[in-house]
């Protein structure tokens, strides 16, 4: 199984993700330049967390209209698996392959913290390892990660299982301190209604390994391995 | 061909809580402006197209604003229009 990382300019996650497929799955990954036309035959894109374009506009925007978002529209529609990760995330509402949009942090503030994520849908190429029951501790760095959505959205996300990951305290529960941004519904990460397109704020590819204090994100990417037989 | 002044102004939807609003609302209060509510922050853009027709550069602002310069699942635009000369000192 083929990895590949988008570099958007202003992109600064690029090499953690890459990091995490070659050095701690071992698995083959290439980077992908925002100006380029395929995907380099990959079977998973990856979207990383930075600031595209200095957010300017909005984070995600501009990077939405990259020449490799064609690619990425046409992957998707074939089933293409996508993970965007925080600006990734945003890259993939802008774009319009996840519905609903980020926005302002509720306190204005940017968090670099900690965060516990229940997942809500484990029945998805992203989540199907993922042991049962496991809260998932996963790091957040950003400050415009509020997710925002209008009623009927929401109806729709709730209905189709699109709701992928909340927020919650370390033991599992809902509660509005553990949601690091005022995120509806403390939502942390969303997939499209084929199920093949996640994006997430939380940063999975920095909970790789025990010396950066958790390696919960590994459960992500060893749900992909699985879903494409390639498991260890 | 004309030129044409647009003055966009974005803001959230109603239905959007607006963080920097409600901090800068609970500053003026701190200032002793305790009559003021609903404050919203938005932004401001202006830009100068060249259309044949005010119709033509309304239709071309409208899709710009829907296709990149606003969010519109939470974002509201409004805008200004006008003919504008492009000769030396104005714009």
């Amino acid at each position: 199984m083929k990895f590949g990382v988008i570099v958007f300019p202003g992109s600064n996650c690029d090499l953690d993700a890459y990091f995490m497929v070659k050095d701690v799955l071992n698995k083959p990954v290439e980077y992908i330049w925002h100006q380029e036309k395929t995907l380099r035959g990959s079977d998973c894109v990856i979207l990383p967390g930075g600031f595209t374009y200095g957010d300017y506009l909005r984070p995600g925007a501009i990077a939405s209209f990259s020449p490799i978002m064609e690619a990425v529209h046409a992957f998707a529609a074939r089933g293409g698996l996508v993970l965007g990760i925080c600006n990734g995330f945003q890259v993939l509402l802008e774009s319009g392959l996840l519905p609903g949009a980020l926005y302002r942090n509720i306190h204005l503030q940017f968090r670099c913290e900690w965060t516990h994520l229940r997942v809500e849908n484990p029945h998805l190429p992203f989540t199907a390892h993922i042991p049962p029951g496991q809260v998932l501790t996963v790091p957040v760095a950003h400050g415009d990660g509020n997710y925002f959505c209008d009623p009927e959205t929401l109806e729709t996300l709730k209905n189709n299982n699109q709701i992928v990951f909340r927020y919650v305290t370390p033991e599992g529960n809902l509660d509005s301190r553990a949601n690091p941004n005022g995120s509806l519904e403390a939502i942390a990460g969303i997939c499209n209604a084929g199920g093949n397109v996640l994006g997430m704020m939380p940063h999975p590819e920095r909970a790789g390994e025990s010396l950066l204090g958790s390696r919960d994100g590994q459960h992500i990417f060893q749900s992909i391995l699985e879903y494409w037989g390639e498991g260890s | 061909m004309t030129a044409w002044k647009a003055e966009i102004q974005v803001t959230y939807k109603k239905s959007v809580l607006d963080p920097q609003g409600v901090a800068v609302e609970k500053a003026l209060s701190a200032l002793g402006y305790e009559n003021v509510d609903k404050v919203r922050i938005g932004k401001y853009m202006e830009l100068v197209l060249h259309a044949e027709s005010e119709e033509k550069a309304r239709m071309q602002v409208e899709e710009m604003c829907q296709r990149l310069l606003t969010n519109p699942v939470i974002e509201d635009y409004e805008y200004r229009l006008q003919a504008v000369s492009l000769e030396r000192g104005t714009g």
